[in-house]
């Protein structure tokens, strides 16, 4: 019998401000992972705006793929597939990456895949724990997303928790605009927050009635609004590290709190971190503790994982390629894809 | 075999245009002796082009046999048209670009539109819908058989389109899918003006009034012999209008430091 075959995947992503392309070998080995940030550009406008976003991407596109077939040593004759990311997401940005992939997939004569975005960012964590493998639980964090999610297996999603108002990363952008810091919000407030009292103020830590694992936020950061302007009014100091180390504390302990109620509900020993907030390094270390103290296995991925990004478009593509999942030359991007839905 | 001894080299083209309501690719051949369409798929249904434009492209390819590998270049309609229908077209045809290692051409689109025209002696105004009471136009004629521009592509208020048609004194033909958006209106403004001159305004016929990736990709073969291609890579759409944010934002700095 032949040998198992290696499979190299191009896998490209561009579904809000990163133009990013990559490849991905047996989805779990990066040969190359190339992203262009448009954060300077979007900084000027305070957040992103979908139509500079797409704009960009048409721009960079070509030269972010050519720059990760270079950098991985192969040509598209070498590759076995192309994933890309077709949503959820800014539906004009996400176009440009499906219209892109799909002609490329056509011409090279090459298995086309869609994945989908938040599983991309689960499946960041197969590329640096070579060892962690499903049933595991995910906590999926980001400007868009806040998902308690239970991975039955490759590709099978269960989603038990999810935000009713504001992601996490979304009211870090909030909050981070009220005091002063601008954006991108999650990295600025985990910097001042070294320097403030995490229990200086006392935020609220939502509950949503009748959903255990849901998450709430606006109500965090109508908090941080009134705090702000009621020292305003009391003509006391704003005190920024403070308000930004107290509400960071707020939501961590919130997201901790609710992993930690599924771990224990769900009888599942290993516990996963995703998505551009799980940068966050308050969130990181209060995960660290929770999960060793009840021996759970921690996973989470570096920096650049967690980051929107190609490799971990490439890793679940991979896993969805072995299950035999092809997309037609009619693939459109779906702005408000669900998770587990083909 | 025939054809290379009756001169140049026959080059052959891959033509998109998503600008618009209208989906079409086409492939074209041709030298300066003269060009052929072989195949041409259109369609003005539903604004689909993301799932419609490259089931398009695979149809004619199969029908025509066409290994991909020997196409000399990829044309699209580059603009001004919808953002997204632009990309969609840019994303394809840079795409195709890449994996195939071939030039892109890029095509204005309302060029394409006037070409459709051929050889007519009325000035050309081509006219696409932009919203906010704007039509992306230009107003074009042919001389010596050779398409050029009297006003090139711009987005602008239809009054200001119509009234420098009236200066002109000429017969009109209008295209394209702004038309029907916008075709009372020109008749109130234009009809008794041009009627003074002894001149009249037309809409083009069905056949010719839309979007054609036939022209693009004949108008493609012209730029390839005057070198004017581009690389894959480089491409990006020509949209002539800032986005929304980026028009407030210098709005706002213009207006800033005087209030």
């Amino acid at each position: 019998m032949e040998e198992k075959k290696d499979i190299r995947i191009l896998a490209i992503e561009s579904s809000c401000d990163e133009t990013a392309a990559a490849v991905v070998k047996n989805g779990r080995e990066v040969l190359s992972n190339v992203i262009s940030s448009q954060i300077a550009l979007h900084t000027l406008y305070g957040g992103v705006v979908p139509e500079i976003a797409s704009r960009k991407h048409i721009e960079k596109i070509n030269d972010v793929i050519q720059e990760a077939l270079d950098q991985a040593n192969v040509s598209l004759q070498d590759l076995d597939a192309v994933g890309v990311t077709y949503g959820p997401g800014l539906v004009g940005a996400l176009l440009v990456g499906v219209a892109e992939a799909k002609a490329i997939s056509y011409a090279a004569k090459l298995p086309l895949i869609g994945v989908h975005h938040i599983e991309g960012h689960i499946s960041a964590n197969y590329i640096e724990n070579k060892e962690l493998e499903p049933p595991f639980i995910c906590l999926v964090v980001s400007g868009g997303h806040t998902h308690l999610v239970v991975v039955r297996d490759y590709g099978e999603y269960e989603i038990i928790g999810k935000t009713r108002d504001d992601a996490a990363g979304e009211a870090f952008d909030k909050v981070a605009r009220a005091i002063g810091l601008g954006y991108p919000g999650g990295p600025k407030i985990d910097r001042v927050s070294k320097e403030g009292n995490p229990e200086a103020i006392h935020f609220p830590r939502a509950k949503v009635e009748d959903a255990p694992y849901d998450f709430s936020f606006s109500g965090v950061k109508s908090a941080v609004l009134n705090h702000i302007n009621g020292c305003r009014m009391k003509g006391e100091d704003v005190v920024q590290a403070d308000i930004a180390a107290s509400f960071q504390k707020a939501v961590c302990d919130v997201l901790v709190a609710h992993a930690m109620k599924a771990i224990k509900d769900y009888g599942i020993s290993r516990f996963a971190l995703a998505g551009g907030v799980a940068s966050n390094s308050t969130l990181r270390s209060m995960m660290k503790e929770a999960c060793e103290q009840r021996k759970i296995a921690f996973y989470h991925p570096s920096p650049v994982l967690c980051t929107d990004n190609a490799a971990m478009i490439g890793a679940a593509a991979y896993y969805e390629y072995r299950k035999g999942i092809r997309h037609g030359l009619d693939l459109n991007a779906v702005p408000n894809l669900k998770l587990g839905e083909r | 075999m025939e054809r290379e001894s009756d001169g140049p080299k026959v080059k052959k083209v891959l033509a998109l245009d998503s600008s618009g309501l209208v989906a079409s690719v086409a492939i074209v051949e041709g030298n300066e002796f003269g060009s052929s369409l072989l195949a041409e798929y259109m369609v003005n249904y539903k604004k689909t082009h993301s799932q419609t434009l490259l089931p398009m492209l695979d149809e004619i390819v199969k029908m025509t046999e066409l290994r991909l590998e020997d196409i000399d270049a990829i044309a699209v309609a580059a603009g001004p048209g919808s953002f997204t229908g632009l990309r969609i077209g840019s994303a394809t045809a840079k795409g195709l670009g890449l994996a195939l290692q071939k030039p892109l051409v890029a095509v204005p689109t309302l060029d394409g539109l006037a070409y459709n025209l051929y050889g007519t002696e009325k000035v050309i105004c081509p006219l696409m819908d932009a919203r906010r009471n704007q039509v992306y136009t230009g107003i074009y004629e042919f001389r010596k058989g050779l398409l050029e521009r009297i006003e090139p592509p711009a987005a602008v208020d239809i009054r200001e389109i119509a009234e420098r048609l009236c200066a002109l004194k000429r017969d009109v033909v209008f295209l394209g899918d702004g038309v029907p958006v916008y075709r009372w209106k020109l008749t109130e403004i234009l009809l008794a003006e041009l009627l003074q001159a002894g001149k009249n305004h037309f809409y083009a016929p069905a056949h010719l009034n839309k979007q054609r990736a036939g022209a693009i990709g004949t108008l493609a073969l012209q730029y390839m012999r005057e070198g004017k291609v581009q690389t894959a890579a480089e491409h990006r759409p020509e949209y002539l209008r800032l986005s929304q944010a980026e028009r407030e934002r210098m709005e706002q700095a213009s207006n800033g430091p005087e209030s």
